[in-house]
C-alpha cells in the first residue's frame, strides 16, 4: 500500500511536469493561445491524481479493504493522470478545474472536523447507554454518594462530582473574569503602546504553562498557604487540598484566556465610537462602560465562556489542588473533586469495559458534554439579546 | 446677516501651534470666531483644518503624540488652562464627526447619552423632552418618532449623521464643531444637513470643516483658508470666494492647487 502511495505521488509529480508541456504543444508552441497558464495545467493534473487517491485511501482504510487498497489507489491515480492529460486542449479551462479540486480539499478538511465531533459524541452515547442498561439512571443522577467498588455493588452518584466541578469552576471564574477583564481594559484603553507590547505577551505566557505545573504550584505553595493563613485560623479545617486552592490556581490559569481575547475584541471596537462619546463630554471610564464594553460584549461573553469550558474540563490542577475525595460540602477549604478527575480514576489501572464502574466514565463524560453545550447555547442567547452591533 | 466686526468673538485663538511627533501640523494660527455664525474651514487635504478644529474641544488630547501650544479662549477663558476639565469643555463644545458614528444603542439612548452623563434631566419626562427637542432640531423627529427604541445603526447614512447632530445638540453645547459632516453622505442627505446647519446657526456658533468649496459658500458667513498648516486667509465668505486677497487662496478657489 505504501508503495502504491509513493507511486501515486510520483505519478502526480510527473503529471505536474508533463502537463504544461503537453498544453503548450497542443497550442502549437504559443502559450498565449491557451485558456490557462501552463503551470495551471500542471497543477490540475497533480490534483486530479492526488485528491482521488487520498480519498480512496481514507475511504478504503475505513472500510477495511486492506489487500486491494494498494491496487485501487494505483488505478484511481492512473485514471486521474491519463484523464487529465488526455483532456488537455488549448480550450481546456485548467484554471477553473484546478480551483474546483482545491475547493474539494477545503470542503474535505471541514467535513473531517465535523465528522470527528459527531464520532466522539456517538462513541460516548453508545457507551453511556451501555452504562445505563446496567445501572439505574435515577441512582446516577440523583444519588449524593460516590463510592465505586470494583467488586461490584458501588454507589455511583454524580452529584458530589458535579458539585465539585461547578464549585471549583465558579471560584476560578469569580477570580479570573474580573481580573482578566480589567487587565484587558487597561491594556487596550489606558496603557501606552510600549507597556502593552510588554504586558500582553507577559500575560499570555501564563497560557503556555502546562496545567500540571499549575497543579504543582497549587500543591506545594497555594494549598499550604491557604491552610496555614486562612483555613486553620478561621476554623475551616486543616486540609491543604481544597476547592479554594484549585479554584484560585485555575483562576490564574484562566486569566490570559479572558484578558487576551477580550483585549483583542475591545481593540476591534472602532475608534470613532470612542471619539463620539468623548466628544460629548463623557469621561474615559464612562466611555468604556457605556459604549466600548456593550459593543464588545458578544466577544467578551465568548471569552468568558471559553474560560468556563476550560475550567469545567480541567483535571490536573484539581487532582493536585483539590484532591480526589468526592464530597458534597459548602466549605471552600474542604477537599473535593470533579467529574474529570473521576473519569480518569475510573479508567486507569486494570479495567474491563463491561462493568458499570468503568462505563460510568462515559456517562460522566456525556454529562459534562451536555453541560458545556448548554452553557454555549445559553451564552449565545445572552449575546443575541444584548448585542449592540456597530457597523 | 454678515458680521464684519469681531466684537462678539466666541472663540479666539492666538499663535496656536500643533505638533504630531515630528510634524508641525498647525503653524501660528490666530482667528476670532463669532457667536451665532457659521464659520467654514477650507483647504486641501492635510492642511491642518481638522487638527485645528479638534484643538477647540481638546479632542487632540486623546492622541498621545500630539502637542498643542498657544492660546485658545472660549468667551475669554483659556481652555488649555490646567484648571479646565477637558471633559466639561467637550460638553460645552459639541462635535460631529466625518463618518456618522451613532452608538450601537437605540435612537433614544443615543440622544439621551449626553444628558444622562451630565445629569441634565431630573426625571424621565424631562429626558424624553430633551430627546424630542434635540431630534426635532436635527430634523429627524418625524422619521424617528415611531422607532425611537430601534438601533441607531439601522438608520440610513444621512439619518445617522442627523442623529449624531441631535446627540451633540442634546448636551446643550454653545459651540458645534463639524468635521466634514457631509463627506460620507449623498447629495440629498447633504442638502438636509446643510439646511439643518442654517437652522442651528440661530442657537449655536457652528464651525465646519469641509472639502467642498460650494458647501462652504452655501452654509457659512465666514471662511478660513488653511494651507500647509498656515491660516492663509480669513474673512467673509463672500469676499473669500469672489475677491480673495492672497494668491494661494485664489489658486485654491479656482482649482489650481488642492
Amino acid at each position: 500500500m505504501s508503495v502504491s502511495l509513493i507511486l501515486a505521488l510520483g505519478l502526480g509529480v510527473l503529471g505536474y511536469v508533463i502537463a504544461p508541456r503537453r498544453a503548450v504543444a497542443a497550442a502549437g508552441g504559443d502559450a498565449r493561445k491557451l485558456a490557462a497558464l501552463p503551470r495551471q495545467y500542471g497543477l490540475n493534473t497533480l490534483l486530479a491524481v492526488l485528491v482521488p487517491s487520498f480519498a480512496i485511501l481514507i475511504a478504503g482504510s475505513l472500510a477495511g479493504a486492506g489487500l486491494y487498497l494498494g491496487w485501487a489507489i494505483l488505478i484511481v491515480a492512473f485514471i486521474g493522470f491519463a484523464g487529465s492529460l488526455f483532456n488537455i486542449t488549448p480550450d481546456y479551462r485548467a484554471r477553473t478545474h484546478a480551483e474546483s479540486w482545491i475547493k474539494l480539499i477545503l470542503i474535505a478538511a471541514s467535513v473531517i472536523a465535523i465528522l470527528t465531533t459527531v464520532g466522539i459524541v456517538f462513541s460516548m452515547v453508545f457507551e453511556a447507554r451501555n452504562f445505563f442498561s446496567q445501572y439505574d439512571w435515577k441512582d446516577f443522577f440523583l444519588s449524593a454518594e460516590w463510592s465505586p467498588n470494583f467488586r461490584g455493588n458501588s454507589s455511583l452518584g454524580i452529584l458530589p462530582l458535579l458539585w465539585g466541578t461547578l464549585y471549583i469552576s465558579f471560584i476560578a471564574l469569580i477570580f479570573a473574569v474580573p481580573i482578566g477583564l480589567f487587565a484587558a481594559i487597561y491594556l487596550s484603553e489606558y496603557s501606552s503602546r510600549r507597556m502593552r507590547s510588554i504586558a500582553k505577551p507577559a500575560i499570555e505566557i501564563l497560557a503556555g504553562i502546562p496545567t500540571i505545573v499549575y497543579g504543582l504550584f497549587a500543591l506545594v505553595t497555594v494549598g499550604p498557604f491557604l491552610r496555614d493563613y486562612f483555613a486553620a485560623p478561621m476554623g475551616f479545617g486543616d486540609s491543604a487540598s481544597s476547592v479554594m486552592t484549585a479554584g484560585l490556581v485555575m483562576g490564574v490559569m484562566l486569566i490570559p484566556f479572558v484578558s487576551s481575547l477580550s483585549d483583542d475584541i475591545i481593540n476591534a471596537v472602532p475608534q470613532t465610537m470612542r471619539d463620539g462619546s468623548l466628544g460629548l463630554g463623557a469621561t474615559k471610564s464612562e466611555t468604556i462602560r457605556q459604549v466600548v464594553i456593550p459593543a464588545a460584549l458578544p466577544g467578551i461573553v465568548g471569552a468568558i465562556l471559553l474560560a468556563a469550558s476550560r475550567a469545567i474540563g480541567e483535571t490536573m490542577i484539581v487532582v493536585l489542588g483539590a484532591g480526589a475525595a468526592a464530597r458534597l460540602s459548602l466549605n471552600p477549604f474542604e477537599a473535593m473533586t470533579t467529574v474529570t478527575v473521576k473519569i480518569v480514576s475510573q479508567l486507569t489501572g486494570d479495567t474491563d469495559f463491561a462493568s458499570p464502574e468503568t462505563l460510568v466514565a462515559f456517562a460522566l463524560g456525556m454529562t459534562l458534554f451536555v453541560i458545556t453545550l448548554c452553557l454555549n447555547v445559553l451564552a449565545l442567547m445572552i449575546v443575541r439579546k444584548y448585542r449592540e452591533q456597530y457597523e | 446677516m454678515k458680521d464684519t466686526q469681531m466684537t462678539n468673538a466666541k472663540i479666539s485663538t492666538k499663535g496656536v501651534q500643533v505638533h504630531y511627533a515630528d510634524t508641525h501640523a498647525i503653524k501660528d494660527v490666530s482667528v476670532e470666531i463669532a457667536d451665532k455664525t457659521v464659520t467654514a474651514f477650507i483647504g486641501p487635504s492635510g492642511c491642518g483644518k481638522s487638527t485645528f478644529l479638534r484643538c477647540i474641544n481638546r479632542m487632540n488630547d486623546t492622541i498621545d503624540s500630539c502637542r498643542v501650544t498657544g492660546d485658545i479662549r472660549i468667551e475669554g477663558e483659556d481652555i488649555y488652562d490646567v484648571k479646565v476639565d477637558p471633559v466639561q469643555l467637550r460638553a460645552k463644545v459639541g462635535m460631529v464627526f466625518q463618518k456618522p458614528n451613532p452608538f450601537p444603542k437605540s435612537i433614544y439612548d443615543n440622544v439621551a447619552y449626553g444628558p444622562k452623563i451630565h445629569g441634565l434631566a431630573r426625571n424621565k419626562a424631562e429626558l424624553d423632552e430633551i430627546v424630542e427637542k434635540s431630534l426635532r432640531k436635527a430634523a429627524l423627529w418625524n422619521e424617528a418618532k415611531d422607532r425611537l427604541l430601534s438601533p441607531g445603526t439601522g438608520l440610513s447614512g444621512g439619518q445617522q449623521q442627523r442623529l449624531c447632530i441631535a446627540r451633540a445638540i442634546a448636551t446643550a453645547p454653545e459651540i458645534l464643531l463639524m468635521d466634514e459632516p457631509c463627506s460620507a453622505l449623498d447629495p440629498i442627505a447633504t442638502a438636509q444637513v446643510e439646511e439643518l446647519i442654517d437652522e442651528l446657526q440661530k442657537s449655536f456658533s457652528v464651525v465646519i470643516v469641509t472639502h467642498s468649496m460650494q458647501q462652504a459658500a452655501r452654509v457659512s458667513q465666514k471662511t478660513a483658508f488653511f494651507h500647509l498648516g498656515n491660516l492663509v486667509e480669513y474673512g467673509d465668505t463672500d469676499k473669500i470666494f469672489t475677491n480673495p486677497e492672497d494668491p494661494r487662496t485664489e489658486s485654491y478657489i479656482s482649482g489650481r492647487i488642492g
